[in-house]
């Protein structure tokens, strides 16, 4: 158990103490984030991600943001495990035929007023995969989009400046 | 080819039943290996052909040598189906192959020998209207309701758009598995899963919080990814292959261009098989720390979850820096490799490396002396080794049932044949062994890169491509980071790919978690399928 907190102290707090430049326009974007969210939904906004067929490479990704380095709880977002408790729908991969449905009765479980962020090329475009006999291409074919974040994955820095764009609408 | 094993007595005993198997090269265009250059994997894939008829005796033959089951796919090629099947031992490779007509396409089936090669058979009745006589199982399993019940699309008449209707309606009717009793009931789980992770249907029948059964639905992330590789060049497939599993981009990209490569007969620079190698094993420890700090999530042990997450973040920022790519994607290209490493990069990767050693022998004592997680991670998940090997479970959970196979090891191809090192074993077979046998990979894939930067010399990047003829074939065959992956190329003439299949681990592994799950409870599931972690995009294809 000593062992244990005193790697938890050695650590340290690695979200704050993170100053180079780049994680410098991530706390400024974070901080734009809360601002917004503070105005729109009360501090908080809940996210259900819904994997509609990706590579599973976006979901890498946006497993990330609650690393400790992105920490997006912080900035009150955070990931919730049903639509009926979302504000925000994030949707990857082509829809594949398969998904299409599951894809539709989760978008009608949303409550409104709700937002859909395609992530990811092939939720914005059908990337690698378009349109076929097992695909329907972009998720705007399926459901009403208000935005996407483009990149095959997107980066964590991405994910969280795409959202910024969609709090600022 | 090399004369001296098993395969000497297999195929006189075959003959001898009236076989008559003449031993072929899969890829007569192959670099035929020489002492100091060429593909050692090469010489290690044989083509035996043989009659429809025999297709399931000869696999009561191949289980009475422990051969162990890999893949299966087939191909339409006019008025025949080719049927392929994959057999292994002792790193050798028997690509087993036979002709049906498309009159009356029916084969006995495989799959009452081998358990492994019942979804595979299912695929293939889906994708191509072959029917598997015998089968245990042959209810749908790709198919939803995406295209009708006698429609096929991997059939040449069957176009990649097909004829969807505007909304694909759910596959309501699927028939599950029923038990009836007092207190038995059943919990559906899926598609769309709590937390962040792809889709798939989980079908559990529990009595209290206990497992009677498990029964998983999956298929409900098939892209078509083996129509649309049709007609696509080299370069196009590469990237394909790359976003069969987004965390496997770096496997199935090397697989898919090995097998391109063989058949059109290049050997990629030294140095790009190095590269190459490197970034395999970069991509296997991001993986398994991913994976690490998940098993211990999945039992609410955050400490790790968060320890494992930041080196998992540090390790992808260098793949970004280095590379270029935070997963890796597009590195592999047909011919070579597509990023190079400067003399300041592998030296900020060695002392990353060393970084990570240092912080990973604070965190595992911590994590070792935990007793709430021994209670949670020993015995749970139980996986035997002969049900491993009955369904040829492969990579780290194989390996963690004592199931001692790495294709690095056993069918070594540049640059692994140019190094030395031990595949992690463990015999247990609970969660606690498949967590352990990641940490030994990790040590393992470290190790590894510090000798693929020590051999690293000037040189080339990128082979010359030259268009193989019509019909060139070859299987291309790495050990991704969740284990072996086969994949199977076959080039039309211009260049064009005629057949593309992937075999991720993930269609061996899949069913060993229906088997682990048994009598284990139902709040244990999360952290089962996690020790597993298999892919859904990678099975479901």
């Amino acid at each position: 158990m000593l062992r244990l907190f005193k790697k938890i102290l050695t650590t340290g707090i690695v979200t704050e103490k993170y100053k180079a430049p780049k994680d410098d326009e991530l706390e400024k974007l974070g901080i734009e984030i809360k601002r917004h969210i503070d105005k729109q939904f009360s501090g908080s906004i809940a996210i259900r991600q819904v994997d509609a067929g990706s590579c599973n490479g976006c979901e890498l990704e946006i497993h990330a943001l609650n690393n400790p380095y992105y920490d997006i709880e912080r900035f009150g977002v955070h990931f919730v495990a049903s639509p009926r408790h979302a504000d925000v729908l994030l949707v990857t991969g082509p829809v594949s035929r398969h998904m299409q449905t599951a894809l539709l009765r989760t978008y009608e479980a949303t409550p409104n007023p709700k937002w859909v962020v395609a992530v990811g090329d092939c939720a914005a475009c059908g990337g690698e995969f378009g349109v076929s006999y097992a695909s329907c291409g972009a998720v705007s074919n399926v459901i009403p989009v208000d935005m996407t974040i483009e990149g095959c994955p997107p980066t964590p820095l991405a994910l969280l400046k795409g959202l910024l764009g969609l709090i600022n609408k | 080819m090399s004369a001296s094993n098993w395969t000497t007595d297999f195929l006189n005993q075959l003959n001898s039943a009236e076989f008559f198997i003449v031993p072929a090269r899969i890829n007569p265009n192959a670099v035929v290996s020489t002492a100091f250059n060429g593909d050692p994997q090469s010489d290690k894939i044989m083509l035996w052909q043989i009659e429809s008829r025999h297709w399931q005796l000869f696999s009561q033959y191949a289980l009475e040598h422990n051969l162990r089951w890999a893949a299966g796919w087939a191909e339409h090629a006019e008025t025949v189906f080719i049927v392929n099947a994959c057999f292994e031992k002792e790193g050798i490779y028997v690509l087993l192959r036979t002709r049906i007509n498309t009159n009356n396409p029916e084969l006995p089936s495989q799959a009452t020998v081998y358990p492994a090669a019942n979804r595979s058979e299912r695929h293939t009745q889906d994708l191509f209207g072959i029917s598997f006589a015998g089968h245990p199982d042959n209810r749908r399993w790709t198919r939803h309701q995406a295209w009708g019940k006698h429609s096929y699309p991997l059939r040449k008449d069957f176009s990649v758009q097909g004829e969807p209707q505007a909304v694909t309606p759910p596959d309501m009717n699927y028939p599950f598995v029923k038990a009836f009793g007092a207190g038995v009931y059943e919990i559906p789980v899926g598609p769309v899963h709590a937390g962040i992770i792809e889709p798939g249907h989980f079908r559990f029948l529990a009595v209290g919080e206990l497992i009677l059964n498990l029964e998983e639905r999956l298929g409900y992330v098939h892209k078509g990814i083996e129509k649309i590789a049709e007609g696509r060049t080299p370069d196009s497939l590469a990237r394909l292959a790359g976003r069969i599993s987004g965390d496997t981009t770096v496997g199935h990209c090397w697989a898919a261009c090995r097998a391109m490569e063989q058949a059109a007969g290049i050997t990629i620079p030294p140095r790009a098989a190095l590269i190459r190698g490197i970034l395999a094993e970069r991509e296997r420890v991001a993986n398994h720390l991913g994976d690490m700090g998940a098993i211990c999530n999945d039992v609410a042990f955050v400490f790790a979850q968060m320890q494992f997450t930041r080196l998992r973040e540090l390790w992808l920022r260098t793949h970004a820096s280095v590379f270029g790519h935070r997963l890796l994607m597009d590195r592999i290209v047909p011919g070579g490799v597509s990023c190079d490493l400067s003399e300041t990069a592998c030296t900020l990767i060695k002392q990353e490396m060393l970084q990570l050693k240092n912080e990973l022998s604070e965190v595992m004592p911590a994590i070792d002396l935990n007793s709430s997680l021994e209670d949670r991670l020993y015995t749970a998940g139980y996986l035997s080794p002969e049900t491993a090997a009955a369904f040829g479970t492969l990579g780290y959970v194989g390996r963690a049932s004592d199931q001692d196979f790495d294709v690095r090891r056993d069918a070594p191809y540049s640059p692994y044949n140019q190094v030395t090192f031990k595949v992690a074993l463990e015999d247990k077979g609970d969660i606690a062994s498949r967590f352990w046998v990641r940490y030994k990979e990790i040590n393992a894939a470290l190790k590894l890169i510090d000798q693929f930067i020590a051999q690293l010399a000037e040189g080339d990047l990128l082979a010359d491509w030259q268009t193989p003829p019509a019909g060139s074939e070859a299987l291309g065959i790495v050990e991704g980071w969740r284990g072996e992956i086969t994949t199977y190329v076959r080039f039309d003439s211009d260049n064009k790919i005629a057949r593309f299949y992937p075999r991720d681990p993930s269609i061996l592994n899949w069913p060993a978690l229906e088997k682990l799950t048994l009598n284990n409870i139902v709040p244990d599931f999360p952290v089962c399928n996690k020790s597993l972690n298999g892919s859904y995009s990678g099975n479901d294809l």
